[in-house]
């Protein structure tokens, strides 16, 4: 296997994998656990494979070219540091799932828990894998999408979904943020290429954006490492099941925004902004955290707030831009990976052999669980630095660092101190976790007998746990190699020398060390009674809530503040909003015209007069002016007078040649008319004597105002498209298209061949809007509520019901089956001779006036009247109407022509035209654009209709109990 | 001679037919009834056709025909749907 497809498998097949969870059957969890780990172990696998490659020095990378010309490609590297990352990720999802598989319960829906999870494994290698930074951000995101999909995975559990919501708006909100910083970022350099910018720390560190950009990056790292203020999510995330808390918040999510700042390590420290900035969210992380993690009831809890202050001992020394602090922050990374995760798996065993997990009802479980408890116990040795552990090792050099001075100020002096108060806080927590957990008396009334779990369940901590014994005891043999590879790729030559020995002499770091143990011990057992009976959450701090705090934030931004704007800067008038509008409109093309001069080159009027086309015009601007003076009362005299006007449009279409257009609007004037009048219908009645006869000054004086608005409107148009008019036509598109339609898109209908052809793409996606919303229409019609007096049948029906009921030689609804009987038996002949109509000018449209949208619309004309003729229910008994289907099939045709070219080595949508020899007709233009158009002509027709068809069913809809009532109310 | 014929006869049709356009206004617009004012609206559509055969006639070219074809097949539906909406108040039902 190649470089290449070795690095970008190790990204796509978590992907391919999660879609291929997603469709397997719910109660499949054996299938889906193989899945999963087989998933995870090739990408483990791959890890392994580039070994010898990144060992040798440098880093594989992979490219993709998207829009190169934009510098966007798809680029994956992978160095020393990505490596390591890659192999905790991969290695521990792949324990994550095996003990997933056993924690599960065979209630849960398991697809959707790998699916889920899967994906987010292959967002997170993206993440460690990127090598471009837009590219990183991107990943960067979806992690947040699928951690929040993780975390509210049992959504019908209120914590749940509060729990990802927090979390979502919280990593999301600094995954803006992270793009900004990192936008600016390559801004400074130029470049999004993570080589590149690597290699250019001086400029991006003496660049005046680099504050802003340095910002904006660290909002982002700190949001998602959770340090403190914005370490209130991780918590509340605890109510997700375990093994995601064991994944997301050991090896990955967390991980993320440390790895993200060692990453830049190179490029971003070493400023007094970047010491005081991380140093200050670091050290208060570490301590407030560590403080409040003795203080939690829930195990999950417990380790949540130990995590907290463990990544802020990362982002500590990370802070002090030191070369020996950055391999003590990198080293620390895989150690909290490791214990924190076989920690997590071991609280999801108690929880699910106990059923609960509040320390204070657990007890004495040692004697139920010897195995299980004595991986815990060496976990949180591991996790309190107890020697002969990996987590003494790290702790050790932070330590060491810790006494070092290196950026002179309060901050650096403070830091051992609240290093060793921090460490004395961690060993207490850990011993706490241990001594009420698995010492004292033994437990009463738990809600499950505890037991050992099934082997396989405890196999991933036994292994995590014998990997942080191993490392403890013999690092220079086990994890040395890897890390010196991994601090390599991220220092450079900036590599300092360091040993990983157990014993360094007595020094000041193992002073301090054993300060730390003896007085976390003596801690604990001061507070143990305290704890035994507390609430959760410690003492004086329970009130102050980064959530409270959160959530009055959410509520001022999504609610109070838009209450507020509301109220003070709009209103929920129609009227108002609609005369600041128009007057806003003609106050933006008011500017131009009055800073440029107006250019209208003087009003001359065209040359040639036409008597006919003056008095059609004349008959057009009637009916417009009387439509508008109508509308308010009197809409159905609007209607027709509206008709009129469209009319003398069309007139004016065919008298500027162009036929094609008078042709289009015709068949759209009619079935406008058609929509509106089945609208009318539900329209509220208009209510008499609203206003007060004779009108108040007031009133009239505000109708004036508007009427001074509308004509000013109107006029402006008039004077705008005026000028465009009389313009000189200049060079335009127009000449172009003229010229190739014949060549190039055999057709000699220009306007045709552009639609289907030359801007194929566009009717592409003008169809496809139009789909979507008939859609809309269609789902907001589902759920129409009409106003209350619309609900009974129109007065006409009811009057004639009556009539019908009284007469004794007619039936109950004998008008309507007599109503308009000629009308309706001619337009059911007319049925297929429209059908012919709609065929003729979908064929010919290639070459003359027609196509696929007018033979749609004549099409749905066909349809309407059907409708009219004989009701829908006696239609849709004997006629399958559907327009979903249509719109369905219309859609895939027109992309399937398009891919169609694919085929043929030709780009998207490449038209093909040829004549073919059929008998009897003799030549035929067939041109692949006629399948597009027969796709529009399907999409059209389904569109209209559906549209139609959801507001003529409005009146038959069953009687809903608003409608009962009302008619109960009138007998 | 006979150009010159075709030529005027169509010229004078057209003005009557311009005329008749402006008469069914005042159906139109002024009513007085809804009834009548759905019937000048037919009215014009017809009138709108015939227009559109005599400019087809005199600029020689069959391809206004279509636009008329489709007044004369398709321009009784609107015609109708406000007829059944007087009727019934409903369009389709």
């Amino acid at each position: 296997m190649t470089d290449d497809t070795l690095l970008i498998s190790m990204v796509v097949l978590p992907f391919v994998g999660a879609i291929i969870a997603a469709f397997l059957p719910t109660m499949a969890r054996n299938a889906e656990s193989w899945l999963a780990g087989t998933v995870a172990l090739a990408a483990l696998g791959c890890a392994f494979l580039a070994y010898p490659a990144i060992a040798a020095g440098g880093a594989l990378r992979a490219e993709i070219p998207w829009l190169a010309s934009f510098g966007l490609t798809l680029a994956f590297r992978m160095d020393g540091f990505a490596w390591l990352f890659a192999m905790l990720v991969s290695g521990i999802g792949f324990l994550v799932v095996l003990y997933a598989r056993y924690y599960m319960s065979p209630e849960d829906p398991v697809p959707r828990f790998f699916s889920f999870f899967l994906a987010f494994m292959g967002s997170m290698l993206g993440i460690v894998l990127s090598g471009n930074l837009i590219q990183l951000v991107i990943f960067w995101e979806m992690t947040s999408i699928f951690s929040f999909l993780l975390i509210g995975y049992w959504y019908h559990n209120a914590s749940a979904r509060e729990g990802a919501r927090i979390s979502l708006t919280v990593t999301a909100t600094g995954g803006m943020a992270l793009l900004g910083g990192v936008l600016l970022l390559g801004h400074i350099v130029g470049s999004y290429d993570l080589d590149e910018v690597l290699s250019s720390g001086n400029l991006i560190r003496n660049h005046p954006l680099y504050l802003p950009a340095l910002i904006l990056i660290l909002l982002g790292a700190f949001t998602k490492s959770a340090q403190f203020p914005f370490h209130f999510w991780l918590p509340n995330a605890m109510a997700a099941p375990t093994p995601v808390s064991a994944y997301l918040h050991s090896a990955t999510l967390v991980k993320a925004g440390v790895f993200l700042m060692a990453r830049l390590w190179p490029v971003m420290a070493g400023t007094p902004e970047w010491f005081w900035l991380v140093g200050v969210a670091g050290l208060s992380s570490l301590l407030i955290a560590a403080y409040f993690a003795i203080f939690q009831q829930d195990l999950k809890g417990l380790l949540a707030y130990s995590t907290i202050s463990h990544l802020g001992l990362i982002t500590t020394l990370l802070s002090l831009s030191s070369p020996l602090g950055a391999v003590a922050a990198i080293f620390h990374m895989v150690n909290h990976a490791t214990f924190k995760a076989s920690l997590f798996m071991a609280a999801g065993i108690i929880d699910h052999e106990t059923g609960t997990r509040d320390m204070r009802r657990l007890s004495g479980l040692f004697r139920f669980m010897p195995i299980t408890a004595t991986l815990a116990m060496v976990a949180s040795a591991a996790m309190a630095g107890v020697p002969l552990l990996n987590g003494f090792l790290s702790k050790e050099m932070f330590f060491a660092e810790a006494i070092e001075t290196h950026v002179p100020s309060i901050l650096d002096t403070v830091t051992p101190y609240v290093a060793v108060i921090a460490s004395l806080f961690s060993v207490t927590y850990s011993v706490r976790f241990i001594q009420a957990v698995f010492f004292g008396p033994p437990p009463v009334d738990l809600p499950r007998t505890p037991h050992e779990p099934p082997f396989w369940m405890r196999l991933p901590v036994s292994l995590l746990v014998l990997s942080c014994l191993v490392v403890g005891a013999i690092p220079g043999r086990t994890i040395e190699p890897f890390l010196r590879l991994g601090v390599t790729s991220v220092l450079g030559e900036a590599t300092p020398e360091f040993s990983l020995a157990v014993w360094h002499g007595l020094n000041v770091p193992l002073v301090m060390s054993v300060i730390a143990l003896v007085g976390g011990a003596l801690l604990s057992f001061a507070l143990k009674r305290y704890l035994a009976t507390s609430r959760d959450g410690p003492p004086f701090f329970r009130r102050v809530k980064g959530q409270r705090i959160f959530d009055r934030l959410m509520a001022l931004v999504a609610n109070d503040g838009p209450r507020f704007l509301e109220r003070y800067l709009s209103t929920r008038r129609l009227q108002p909003q609609l005369r600041l509008l128009v007057a806003a409109a003609i106050l933006a093309a008011f500017l131009p015209l009055w800073r440029q001069g107006p250019g209208l080159g003087g009003l001359t009027f065209p040359p040639v007069f036409d008597p006919i086309f003056t008095l059609v015009w004349v008959v057009g601007t009637v009916c417009a002016v009387i439509a508008a003076y109508q509308a308010k009362f009197h809409r159905l005299a609007a209607l027709a007078l509206l008709g009129g006007a469209g009319l003398s449009v069309c007139i004016s279409f065919v008298w500027l040649s162009a036929p094609d257009l008078a042709l289009t609007q015709l068949l759209v004037e009619i079935v406008t008319t058609v929509l509106i009048l089945l609208g009318l219908r539900w329209l509220p009645k208009r209510v008499e004597g609203a206003m007060p006869v004779p009108l108040s000054l007031t009133t009239r004086l505000q109708r004036l105002r508007d009427l001074i608005l509308a004509v000013l409107a109107g006029l402006g148009m008039m004077l705008l498209s005026y000028a465009v008019m009389m313009r000189p036509a200049g060079q335009t598109i127009g000449a172009y298209f003229l010229e190739r339609a014949y060549t190039e898109g055999g057709g000699t209908n220009v306007v045709n061949v552009i639609l289907v052809d030359f801007r194929g793409f566009d009717t592409l996606g003008e169809i496809t809007v139009l789909a979507i919303v008939a859609l809309t229409v269609f789902a907001l019609l589902r759920r129409f509520r009409p106003a209350p007096d619309s609900i009974p049948p129109p007065m006409q029906q009811q009057i004639q019901r009556k009539f019908d009921v009284a007469a004794p030689d007619r039936d109950d609804g004998a008008t309507l089956t007599d109503y308009l009987y000629v009308a309706s038996v001619i337009m059911q002949w007319l049925f297929p001779i429209v059908i012919v109509l709609a065929l003729y000018l979908f064929l010919r449209g290639h070459d003359l006036p027609g196509g696929g949208f007018a033979a749609g619309i004549a099409m749905t004309s066909a349809f309407i009247m059907q409708y009219m003729a004989v009701g829908t229910r006696w239609l849709e008994d004997r006629l399958r109407v559907l327009p979903l289907v249509w719109m369905g099939f219309g859609l895939l045709l027109a992309t399937a022509t398009g891919l169609g070219s694919w085929l043929f080595g030709y780009p998207f949508l490449t038209s093909h035209s040829r004549y073919l020899e059929i008998p009897l007709i003799g030549e035929v233009p067939a041109a692949t654009a006629l399948l597009f158009d027969l796709g529009v002509f399907s999409l059209v027709l389904g569109a209209t209709v559906l549209m139609l068809i959801a507001i003529a069913h409005q009146s038959i809809r069953r009687i809903g109990p608003a409608r009962a009532a009302n008619e109960a109310e009138e007998t | 001679m006979s150009a010159t014929i075709l030529n005027w006869s169509i010229t004078i049709a057209q003005i009557m037919l311009g005329m008749a356009m402006l008469c069914t206004i005042f159906r139109l617009a002024g009513g007085p009834r809804a009834q009548d004012r759905v019937l000048g609206l037919d009215t014009l559509y017809v009138n709108a056709m015939l227009l559109l055969l005599t400019f087809g006639m005199r600029s020689g070219s069959t391809l206004y025909f279509e636009a008329a074809l489709v007044i004369s097949l398709l321009g009784f539906v609107a015609t109708v749907a406000l007829a059944k909406f007087l009727m019934r108040g409903e369009v389709i039902e």
